[in-house]
């Protein structure tokens, strides 16, 4: 622990002191609470540890990763582990890429008010009515691109009063998009080829028997690939 | 985003580390002219891993005194693990109405569990007919938090033999040959069976950004931002909830079953929830638990989910499976060292790959910036205790800065925010920004290197009992690669629930499920002098506070 000054915290209405410095999370082992929900990764990827606070005398309520918030003095808080929200099975194959398909999955966002309560709501800081506006119009590009740092919390499910699924909206979206839109790259389908066809069982035979010498030797000719100079002048897609 | 409650701040840094931190921004330039150090000699990097390897020190393992691998030096937190009798008495659980029969039970439920089931119901498996199982969700394991990508040689320049090189050569060549062969004729084909199922890679144009990880001789890394495990993860566990394939969350197993003739037979769960025994017969086993980074060997802190306690290695062990390389741990070199609310988690070595390099608190490199992870992690540790040229925070640890804003000096500004969005909110939540100030770290612990010995079918030495991803041992040798952990849990998840569905398959009828097994080991402990205090699996990790649970009571009937 960094500081031993400890602050007053409030679990699920509750005061406890705890020290300053350190995460909700760690604030709550600290206090005593051993996690059996509510602890996952524990670094801010999957999502397991949602947590929903309120200061002392503000209006506002927060919504955060226990794992990644710092605890301050006053905070009353309390811990949303699991969000029941149903989603719809499909088979990704079958699925007819048109500009309805998310719509007709999850018909609920066409219920959308455009509040932004989601976007407020998101631990990730994502536009998440905005990907969710993308859905509705049948940018399946778009939803996906905007959707992609989510982490499926729940927060944003949560909180909608249109009772959207937002995350589920999000996963079909990114499963769409590569499936419709990104199609497998030809260097990566000439390799399959290549291996089906034995191209490199001569050379992997040859290794598998080769001496601990040779292994070496092979190992310390090894020509580095040398980066490429900065991409500038090629058009990069991140997702 | 709220501000740290710290006085005396600087954009989230204490003052006092301003001054080397103006030392790394004077020399960025002449170090972004002149380029990286070159690589090590083997020569030189066998010499500094002796010297300042967490591994090379001797007194922090001991010989295993029963079991398969009797005799086997391991860490003292790992032995401890083993060398322990069962939480719960096997003389105390039912097994005479199992709660669940079915074909292929799957133990875990991260990246090789999921791998498994999938590939077991494509083996003509109905999803009806297995059952995974696991501690915590579906999908809190390791496999989420990987960031920086996994290795394929699909580019022309590549092959699977260059490949083999890369990962024997950083492994020290004590890898088991079959599964090297293995993970790099397959991987391709894992990626491809992503494209498949809609995970997405990052491209420039219609192929692969493609890029180098530590001691790859080919940029063969793909990646998702650096999201590359969530992105591939969640598509996974979308497509088991599509298939339909039944998991039982929050219910860890705590020793395997086996029948009569010593096959595997199913295992004993722990609802952690209502405390109640759950028992699965099963003609088939695979066992994709996951490793042990929350034993915190060495006292290191760790990257590693909450749920990473070694359970697999402690029931396979008692069930008669060997290990393997246990005598080896893999530290990332770069774990979080400031601010210490986030500490030990994951700096990505993409940060590397895209460009920021180690450098010391008077701003100078020491380090070629993708050594192999043990080499890299070694010549950090010595930097800051050798050669005293570390910074130290104010909980009193040392790390070393990895120059993150020469990333957008390289590619051009916004490279960092797009291509490592996880890392930059990581910093951005504590203050701190990274596209403009370098970031602190120091080795922390990973990665299980070893495990339970497999062979290409994914078959252990128990018949029945299939293992792939970090429970499993023999592919990444003394020390794996970036991006080969990933790629390890697909190509021998995929693996083990082939196999497993092929031995279900064969099997007929109904087995008599027995614990014999671990009421023998128990003896064999108690031959071996072992103290009866220690228990394992240890299923989760215990952190509060000593004064809380000095005082606790069992006051609730």
């Amino acid at each position: 622990m960094a500081d031993e000054k400890l602050t007053q915290i409030y679990i699920m209405g509750k005061a406890y002191d705890v020290p300053i410095g350190v995460t909700i999370m760690d604030a709550m082992e600290y206090a005593g609470y051993r996690f059996i929900r509510g602890a996952g990764c524990r670094s801010g990827f999957c999502g397991a540890c949602g947590t929903v606070y309120r200061k002392a005398g503000e209006y506002r309520l927060e919504f955060v990763l226990a794992c990644q918030e710092m605890v301050e003095e006053g905070m009353y808080l309390t811990q949303l582990p699991f969000t029941p929200a149903p989603r719809s099975d499909y088979v990704l194959d079958e699925l007819d890429p048109n500009e309805n398909v998310l719509l007709q999955h999850y018909p609920e966002i066409a219920r959308c008010v455009s509040c932004n309560t989601c976007t407020k709501a998101c631990p990730q800081e994502i536009e998440v009515m905005d990907y969710i506006q993308a859905a509705l119009r049948g940018d399946v590009a778009r939803a996906a691109e905007l959707s992609f740092d989510c982490i499926a919390c729940g927060l944003c499910a949560m909180r909608c009063p249109a009772d959207i699924k937002h995350y589920h909206v999000g996963q079909m979206a990114r499963r769409l998009h590569s499936k419709a839109d990104l199609p497998i790259p030809e260097h990566l389908t000439a390799r399959l080829g290549q291996l089906d066809g034995g191209t490199f069982d001569e050379q992997m035979d040859a290794l598998a028997g080769a001496s601990l010498d040779e292994l070496k030797a092979k190992y310390a000719e090894r020509v580095i690939e040398k980066a490429e100079a900065p991409e500038a002048a090629t058009e990069e897609v991140t997702t | 985003m709220t501000e740290p409650q710290f006085a005396g701040l600087q954009d989230g840094y204490p003052d006092y580390m301003r001054a080397s931190i103006e030392k790394v921004e004077a020399t960025r330039p002449r170090r972004l002219k002149e380029g990286t150090l070159a690589p090590m000699s083997a020569e030189a990097r066998a010499d500094l891993l002796e010297a300042w390897h967490p591994d090379y020190k001797a007194d922090r393992k001991r010989e295993i005194a029963v079991g398969a691998s009797m005799g086997d030096r391991m860490p003292l937190e790992v032995a401890d693990l083993l060398e322990a009798y069962p939480t719960v008495d096997p003389d105390s659980i039912d097994l005479s109405k199992p709660d669940f029969d079915v074909s292929v039970l799957i133990l875990g439920g991260g990246g090789a569990a999921s791998v498994a089931a999938l590939h077991a119901v494509d083996e003509g498996i109905a999803p009806s007919e297995i059952l995974m199982v696991t501690k915590l969700r579906h999908g809190d394991c390791n496999s989420v938090m990987a960031q920086g990508g996994i290795q394929a040689a699909d580019r022309e320049n590549d092959s699977p033999s260059i490949h083999y090189l890369d990962v024997l050569g950083g492994g020290h060549y004590t890898n088991k040959p079959e599964l090297v062969r293995a993970l790099v004729e397959d991987g391709p084909r894992m990626i491809e069976w992503h494209e498949k199922l809609g995970v997405l890679y990052d491209r420039v144009g219609p192929d692969y950004l493609e890029a180098h990880g530590g001691g790859t001789s080919r940029m063969r890394m793909h990646s998702a931002k650096d999201y590359t495990g969530l992105e591939i993860m969640r598509v996974l566990k979308d497509e088991v909830l599509n298939i339909g394939i039944p998991t039982l969350e929050f219910s860890p197993a705590i020793d395997l079953l086996l029948d009569e003739a010593g096959n595997a037979a199913g295992a004993v769960l722990f609802n952690l929830e209502t405390e109640e025994q759950v028992v699965v017969r099963a003609r088939a086993t695979v066992l994709a638990t996951g490793g042990f980074g929350r034993l915190h060997i060495q006292g290191f802190p760790t990257t590693n989910h909450y749920g990473a306690t070694a359970d697999g290695l402690v029931m396979a062990y008692r069930a008669g499976a060997r290990l393997i390389d246990m005598d080896s741990v893999q530290y990332h070199p770069t774990g979080v060292a400031y601010p210490a609310a986030i500490l030990g988690q994951l700096a990505t070595e993409k940060l590397r790959n895209q460009g920021a390099e180690p450098v010391d608190a008077e701003g100078e490199s020491f380090v070629f910036p993708l050594e192999p992870r043990d080499v890299e992690s070694a010549a950090i540790i010595r930097q800051c205790y050798g050669e005293d040229k570390g910074i130290e925070t104010p909980s009193g640890i040392r790390g070393v800065w990895l120059d993150t804003p020469m990333i957008d000096e390289i590619h051009g500004p916004g490279t960092l925010k797009s291509r490592l969005a996880a890392m930059w909110m990581m910093w951005h939540r504590h203050g701190i920004d990274i596209t403009v100030d370098p970031a602190l770290v120091f080795p922390t612990l990973h990665y299980q290197n070893g495990g339970v010995e497999i062979n290409a079918d994914a078959a252990t030495a128990i018949p029945g009992l299939f293992a792939g991803g970090e429970v499993a041992g023999g592919v990444h040798g003394k020390n794996r690669l970036m991006g080969n952990s990933l790629l390890d849990y697909n190509v021998f998840g995929r693996r083990a629930g082939i196999s497993a569905a092929r031995w279900a398959k064969e099997q007929t009828g109904p087995s008599t499920l027995s614990l014999a097994h671990v009421k023998s080991y128990v003896e064999d402990l108690k031959s071996a002098g072992v103290d009866e205090d220690r228990k394992a699996p240890m299923i989760l990790p215990d952190y509060r506070r000593e004064a809380v649970t000095a005082r606790r009571l069992d006051a609730l009937q």
